[in-house]
């Protein structure tokens, strides 16, 4: 096989890029015009969203988690926020919420710039973070829709008993079909979501091998930076779906030959240049100043090789999948499962495992006030992390989609320093510590 | 002699240590950042460079031999003080005819031309009541190390007496904040020479001439004089020019160096405590703008640290606010709060409400030496929580940086340390300020020796 051109091989990795532009606007474009089309939309989360079911009664999904990121993204954020603030919300608030309220109060013109439709249900998938309950409490008095709330137990063993999967497949069964039901007069069609279940199994098999090449050296991706980008269509409204299917099939092709080449991750620097040092971090990343905290990684040439927060909206690669032969059971299974919704020890055991398995130099928290449910306790996991692997773990704190919490000067000096901290671990390193990582 | 260099640009001042080959610290020199840090950097290195040149003779007229030595003996550390105080006096006055000069130069301007004559009748009297100060000083009087700050402390009492209704006040002062930003954007050239030379030609020399008649040819003070002048030659002539330098602190991205010769202040800080104090495993370093707690192994290594987030409450700064709402020097903050008989509770050390929070407490009659006791304790609060966020004290326990040298600070840390962990051995250098770039200079040597395959 002949080596592709450099223009080829850019034409190549672009593809999975444009696919996804596509995927994202249609999406929105669908929302848009629910309205007219007569689509039923529900509201819902990335953790533990039930999108294959959903996508079986025909419903749109809408995720304001998602729209919220890409607000802040977009450099919309702060000014749905100062609107929320404006009606009364508290500085210490959870910033996606009022950003979604703010954007709610602006109009409600998505991220892409289509309209965004009334929910016809909100889906409330409670699986550890407090902050959905109040959240859609919020949009429940303003849309007066119906909520069907899924109460997914919390996880502080990392054990998923039988009783916790059949106290979720329960209320699948009493309280989010008969809803469903209720919102598009249709009744619940098993094959349907067992066909959509498949699609999403082989989709995440893709996925896991896309994060697992992070093992290579270099890295073919970017685990954090980049994972947001690759963890897009099946975080929101494409698990189950061809098009979704498609995307981890064409994403995988391109990380693959990238690793095969000996190519670092791509970033919106170019390619990365020499890889310094394999990160795990922990912690949801800043989107307002995206590119600017993403650059601070590669200016040092470290790279991003495993991360939880890709993990919010699925935990795949530790062997689960959606899976046909047991629809209901394993979207219990699946909601259990999310990174929110484990206890301290297995988030513990899971970064533990990732330093271990890539072959990381160390660790990085991003500490976000707002999030307790990602924040409390994370001093503890970096005290623990050290302890165990003997490697330095790292704390920066920003915020999801708050500009004002990002101070670019703070977070560059804590980066550097803990960059070179690992130089200068390294360059001492004792027979003791390497025995402690090996 | 090779020397490295260690430089701290911190967002207050501006700190350089010269070192030699053996890890030995053979020049210090502090200057005020200013907004310019290319300016700080080269006049802290000229400080340095000028504390190493002293060092040096110091180092040179010890090992003279024969009549001189004998002549030294017992007063050479005295006429070296002395010079070194004639050698700033010189340095103050150089300055401070700059200062005149833009000073005039600023009242003849276009903005003032209908009062020029008026100002230049007080201006001249006032640099003349200045110069004569400074003559007739013994150099100990100095308030500041720095020249802004001793030069604005002088002209403000001479401005506040001098000034009437045709100029006042203010005109002065604002006239002196447009002439002082024009010296401290100057680099007074071949300082070290001129200054040396003058102070050698003014300092006594602490040798009695002999009473009698027909005494040896030359006289006792005359060959010293001439000792003393081979050896300023002789160091002149040495090159101290530093063979790497290493950069750190706030402003370290502006460092004229390439990135390979900057490290983090967080690295420096720990090894130039471990340096100071060997014992040391956890490191509390409080600047102007930022708090760091810093763990440290046994070789000086950082191994976990956190920093202060956002904003810089509890801070050097918030120290500054403080001072300037009760119109004290900085340095009399510590000494008033020791005075202290009531320590009052405060939860707030948010740096832009500091005045706020302090005319509110001064309205309620509360002491000013109380407030400032409680205020003080609540800044240790803040570095005691960022400590256990790092990991805790471990002993020995090292505090840096510009507020360890503040009294009621060290008292306040003290007690919550004994309260929260117990005995832990707590040490505090003198030349605490100069950790970070302690720690920059050791790092210069490890290059320096990588360099040369040691």
């Amino acid at each position: 096989m002949t080596q592709p051109s450099p223009q080829d091989r850019s034409a190549v990795k672009d593809e999975s890029m444009l696919r996804q532009k596509q995927m994202l606007a249609s999406h929105f474009s669908r929302l848009a015009a629910a309205p007219e089309s007569g689509d039923k939309v529900v509201y819902t989360f990335v953790p533990g969203n039930l999108t294959e079911l959903l996508l079986s009664f025909g419903v749109v999904p809408n995720l304001p988690e998602i729209n919220a990121l890409q607000s802040g993204m977009r450099k919309l954020s702060g000014d749905f926020i100062a609107a929320a603030e404006r009606e009364g919300h508290s500085e210490d608030v959870c910033t996606y919420v009022k950003c979604d309220v703010g954007m709610l109060r602006q109009g409600n013109v998505g991220p892409t710039g289509a309209l965004l439709p009334p929910p016809g249900l909100l889906l409330l998938s409670y699986t550890g973070c407090f902050t959905f309950m109040k959240w859609f409490e919020l949009l429940q008095q303003e849309y007066s829709c119906p909520v069907a709330m899924l109460h997914v137990p919390y996880q502080p063993e990392g054990v998923i008993t039988p009783e916790m999967r059949e106290y979720v497949v329960r209320q699948l069964k009493e309280v989010v079909i008969p809803a469903l039901e209720r919102l598009t007069g249709r009744a619940y069609d098993e094959d349907a979501l067992c066909q959509r279940l498949a699609l999403s199994a082989a989709a995440e098999d893709d996925l896991v091998a896309v994060l697992g090449s992070a093992r290579h050296r270099p890295s073919p991706i970017d685990a954090y930076f980049g994972g947001v980008y690759y963890l897009g269509p099946i975080f929101s409204a494409f698990r189950g779906t061809d098009e979704g299917l498609a995307y981890y099939r064409c994403l995988r092709e391109e990380v693959e030959a990238r690793a095969a080449r000996g190519e670092g991750p791509v970033t919106p620097e170019g390619t990365m240049g020499e890889e310094r040092y394999r990160l795990v971090v922990e912690g949801p990343p800043n989107w307002t100043h995206f590119r600017e905290f993403w650059k601070m990684f590669h200016d040092e040439g470290a790279v991003v090789v495993a991360s939880t927060y890709s993990k919010v909206g699925g935990l795949y690669d530790t062997g689960f999948r959606h899976d046909p032969s047991r629809p209901l059971e394993s979207l219990a299974d699946y909601c259990l499962g999310c990174y929110t919704n484990l206890g301290l020890p297995s988030r513990v055991a899971l970064i533990e495992r990732y330093l271990r398995d890539f072959s990381a130099d160390g660790f990085l928290i991003n500490s976000v006030k707002s999030c307790n449910s990602f924040s409390a306790g994370q001093l503890l996991m970096l005290r623990e992390l050290e302890r165990r692997t003997g490697l330095a773990g790292g704390f920066i704190e920003s915020d999801l989609v708050d500009p004002r919490y990002f101070s670019a000067a703070n977070i560059k000096n804590r980066l550097e320093s803990y960059f070179q901290m690992l130089d200068q671990k390294r360059r001492h390193a004792r027979p003791a510590a390497l025995e402690a990582c090996a | 002699m090779t020397l490295v260099a260690g430089i701290d640009l911190g967002s207050t001042t501006t700190k350089a240590i010269l070192m030699d080959e053996a890890g030995a610290v053979v020049g210090r020199g502090i200057t005020n950042s200013r907004s310019n840090y290319h300016l700080a950097t080269r006049i802290a290195m000229d400080e340095a460079t000028i504390n190493a040149r002293f060092g040096l003779l110091r180092r040179d007229l010890e090992a003279t031999s024969g009549l001189e030595r004998d002549l030294l003996r017992g007063a050479a550390a005295e006429f070296l003080d002395r010079l070194e105080l004639d050698f700033r006096r010189a340095q103050y006055l150089m300055q401070l005819d700059a200062l005149r000069d833009s000073a005039l130069q600023e009242a003849a301007g276009p903005r003032l031309a209908a009062r020029s004559s008026a100002i230049t009748s007080r201006l001249g009297p006032l640099f003349d009541e200045m110069a004569r100060e400074a003559h007739e000083s013994d150099g100990h009087a100095q308030r500041s190390q720095f020249f802004r700050d001793e030069s604005a402390s002088r002209f403000g009492e001479h401005a506040q007496r001098l000034a009437d209704r045709d100029v006042p006040y203010d005109l002065l002062l604002g006239i002196f904040d447009k002439a002082i930003g024009q010296v401290e954007g100057r680099v007074f050239d071949r300082s070290f020479e001129r200054c040396i030379r003058s102070a050698l030609a003014e300092s006594r020399l602490p040798v009695a001439e002999p009473r009698t008649a027909g005494s040896p040819t030359p006289t006792p003070r005359a060959a010293l004089r001439a000792a003393v002048s081979a050896a300023v030659a002789r160091i002149l002539a040495a090159d101290v020019e530093p063979a790497v330098t290493i950069g750190t602190g706030y402003g370290r991205q502006r460092l004229p160096f390439p990135k390979e010769q900057i490290r983090s202040e967080i690295l420096c800080h720990g090894l130039g405590a471990h340096s100071m104090f060997p014992g040391t495993r956890t490191v509390l370093d409080i600047g102007g703008q930022d708090t760091k707690a810093i763990q440290v192994d046994d070789r000086g290594i950082v191994t976990s640290f956190q920093m202060n987030d956002r904003c810089a409450a509890g801070c050097g700064r918030y120290l500054g606010y403080i001072a300037d709402e009760m119109n004290l020097g900085v340095h009399e903050l510590g000494p008033l709060a020791q005075r202290s008989t009531r320590s009052v509770k405060i939860t707030s050390t948010c740096t832009v409400f500091a005045g706020a929070e302090l005319r509110d407490r001064l309205t309620l009659g509360q002491r000013r030496e109380d407030i400032l006791a409680g205020l003080h304790r609540a800044m240790m609060l803040r570095a005691m929580s960022l400590l256990a966020r790092s990991g805790g004290i471990e002993d020995e326990f090292t505090f840096t940086g510009g507020v360890a040298s503040n009294p009621a600070a060290v008292d306040a840390l003290t007690k919550l340390v004994g309260e929260n962990y117990g005995g832990r051995r707590i040490n505090i250098s003198p030349g605490s300020i100069y950790t970070g770039a302690l720690g920059a200079a050791l790092f210069a040597r490890t290059v320096l020796r990588e360099r040369r395959g040691d």
